[in-house]
């Protein structure tokens, strides 16, 4: 098919840059200028609160130029700061993916434990990340794994919910498949069991990872030292609101960044035709 | 004698009464013979198939096959679903192969049984593809031969192709026939598919509905059954034999059924 429009019509070599002219490029870029250009107006008034994005770029672009300074104590480089909260959150989310996967299986697959501890699970998810700081605090005397426990207690639910429900809606017949082929108990749960349930484990692990992101800016307010979430707290009592405004930024953008790379491992895991 | 149920009861228990599913069957099926079991809804048939298959336990009566009394599922009872059954994180020639990986069966073997059998089907080109981007039709065609990879003394079959339009459903009783013919396979389907039992099998059990027991027992002879291999087209369909059978089968259902809807009325 190729070859033959090629032959009716020269092939105009395509940009490379093309992709700019899309309209996914075109219309969010549009909005971001509009947005840019309403907050200019708002804020360049005399006696205005917060700066504007002009000020903001004035204020914090050495900030930006280098991220990765290191004055010691807690005057670091964003990409320090950052670094430091993601690493909170991939110790903590990681055990609370073990561990909710393990737990999500084992209540999803069996009658009696659901029984037993769904009421519970649905009590503890309903408390507010930070609520359960002191607790940690008290427990673990240190702040450090304070605010990992916070990140595990927070990531975990959503994980095990959904691994739950996908080990319970393993249908009828690839049971009775596993039936007749006669499936050891082993057998069954990782070659149906498990498989059947990636989908759904995956759906809470992206909405697990998100948690953590945004529990994890609030626990560092409070627990201080290095991270994004006591950096913020600390431009705010020095005022300087320029680089609250860039740090939050960047929080939004690693957020999108964390759930797109897990989508990502799922595309792995999960290539889009077995779906 | 291949298949043999004898005496079989079924009788469900529940807080409002017990519900009476199967009684008294008695039925056969020999070496290589296709047998159909047509019933309306209600009529047991599909506890009858999870009977066989050994994925429920009978009430009273006993289903041997070859000598052999049924206590439990196993992979000599091979079974098709009326719902499509393939895993779907694995590919086609995975899905087939994976009962004889279960059996222990060498990597060579299982691949060459896969082979043959995907052949058989008509899917070899598909191997490779997951079950999300068959049509309906041939994942079917997977799942029968997912079944007859690992060598079944009997292919049971739950209204297979209930779920496929008419023209699909018309291709497949082809192929089955074909592969049935081929393989010299004994098989057995439930369907409530009148004229699908009379294209299909050499022997219909009628099954009545509420509770179900064996009505009649037909043995169907078409126009080129005396041939080999057999002649069933879609031809046969216009004999007048195909409307004789057809409409035997469908007054007895009827009959039962209209009893119900004047019960209705009154």
């Amino acid at each position: 098919m190729a070859s033959s429009t090629a032959g009716l019509r020269p092939r105009r070599k395509k940009n490379p840059l093309s992709f700019i002219y899309s309209p996914k490029v075109i219309r969010p870029a549009v909005a971001i200028a509009v947005l840019l250009v309403v907050w200019q107006i708002l804020c360049s008034g005399e006696g205005s609160n917060l700066p504007s994005p002009v000020q903001v770029l004035e204020q914090t672009y050495p900030l930006i130029l280098n991220p990765f300074f290191d004055n010691g104590g807690t005057d670091k480089g964003l990409g320090i700061q950052i670094f430091a909260s993601l690493t909170r959150v991939a110790v903590g989310f990681s055990a609370a993916a073990v561990v909710g996967i393990a737990l999500g299986i084992l209540i999803g697959s069996s009658k009696f434990m659901y029984d037993a501890l769904d009421p519970i699970f649905q009590v503890l998810r309903t408390i507010p990340p930070l609520a359960w700081l002191p607790i940690a605090l008290a427990a673990l005397q240190e702040a450090e794994p304070s605010a990992i426990f916070v990140i595990f207690i927070t990531a975990i639910w959503p994980i095990v919910i959904n691994t739950t429900v996908g080990a319970q809606q393993v249908p009828q017949d690839y049971r009775n498949v596993s039936r007749v082929l006669k499936l050891s108990k082993s057998q069954y749960f990782f070659n149906i069991l498990f498989p059947a349930a990636v989908p759904y484990i995956f759906t809470g692990l992206r909405i697990g990872i998100g948690l953590s992101w945004l529990a994890i800016v609030a626990a560092e307010m409070l627990i201080g030292g290095v991270g994004i979430g006591f950096f913020i707290w600390d431009a705010y009592n020095s005022s300087l609101i320029s680089e609250i405004i860039i740090a939050l930024i960047y929080v939004g953008i690693v957020g999108l960044l964390l759930d797109r790379f897990i989508a990502f491992l799922e595309s792995l895991v999960v290539p889009a035709e077995q779906k | 004698m291949h298949l043999e149920i004898t005496d079989l009861n079924r009788v469900f228990v529940g807080k409002r009464g017990s519900v009476v599913a199967l009684k008294n069957i008695n039925m056969h099926i020999e070496t290589g013979e296709f047998v159909c079991a047509v019933g309306a809804s209600g009529s047991g048939k599909s506890t009858l198939l999870r009977l066989i298959a050994g994925l429920d336990t009978p009430t009273s009566g006993t289903i041997n096959v070859d000598g052999q009394r049924v206590t439990g599922p196993g992979a000599d009872r091979g079974m098709v679903f009326q719902h499509y059954s393939l895993f779907p994180w694995m590919t086609v020639r995975q899905n087939v192969e994976f009962g004889l990986k279960l059996q222990g069966c060498s990597q060579k073997e299982r691949f060459d049984t896969a082979s043959y059998y995907l052949d058989v089907v008509g899917l070899i080109n598909f191997s490779e593809a997951y079950p999300r981007e068959l049509s309906g039709g041939m994942k079917q065609r997977v799942a029968i031969a997912r079944s007859l990879a690992c060598h079944p003394k009997v292919l049971l079959m739950d209204e297979p192709f209930g779920a496929l339009d008419i023209q699909t459903k018309e291709r497949m009783h082809e192929y089955l026939i074909d592969i049935w013919q081929r393989l010299q396979c004994s098989i057995l389907m439930i369907t409530h598919d009148v004229e699908e039992a009379v294209f299909l099998a050499q022997r219909v059990y009628v099954l009545s509905s509420r509770p179900g027991t064996i009505q009649r027992e037909l043995t169907i002879n078409l126009p080129g059954d005396e041939e080999t291999p057999k002649n069933r087209t879609y031809k046969i369909k216009r004999e007048p034999e195909f409307f004789k059978y057809s409409d035997e089968i469908s007054s007895l259902l009827r009959g039962r059924e209209t009893e119900e809807t004047e019960a209705i009325a009154s």
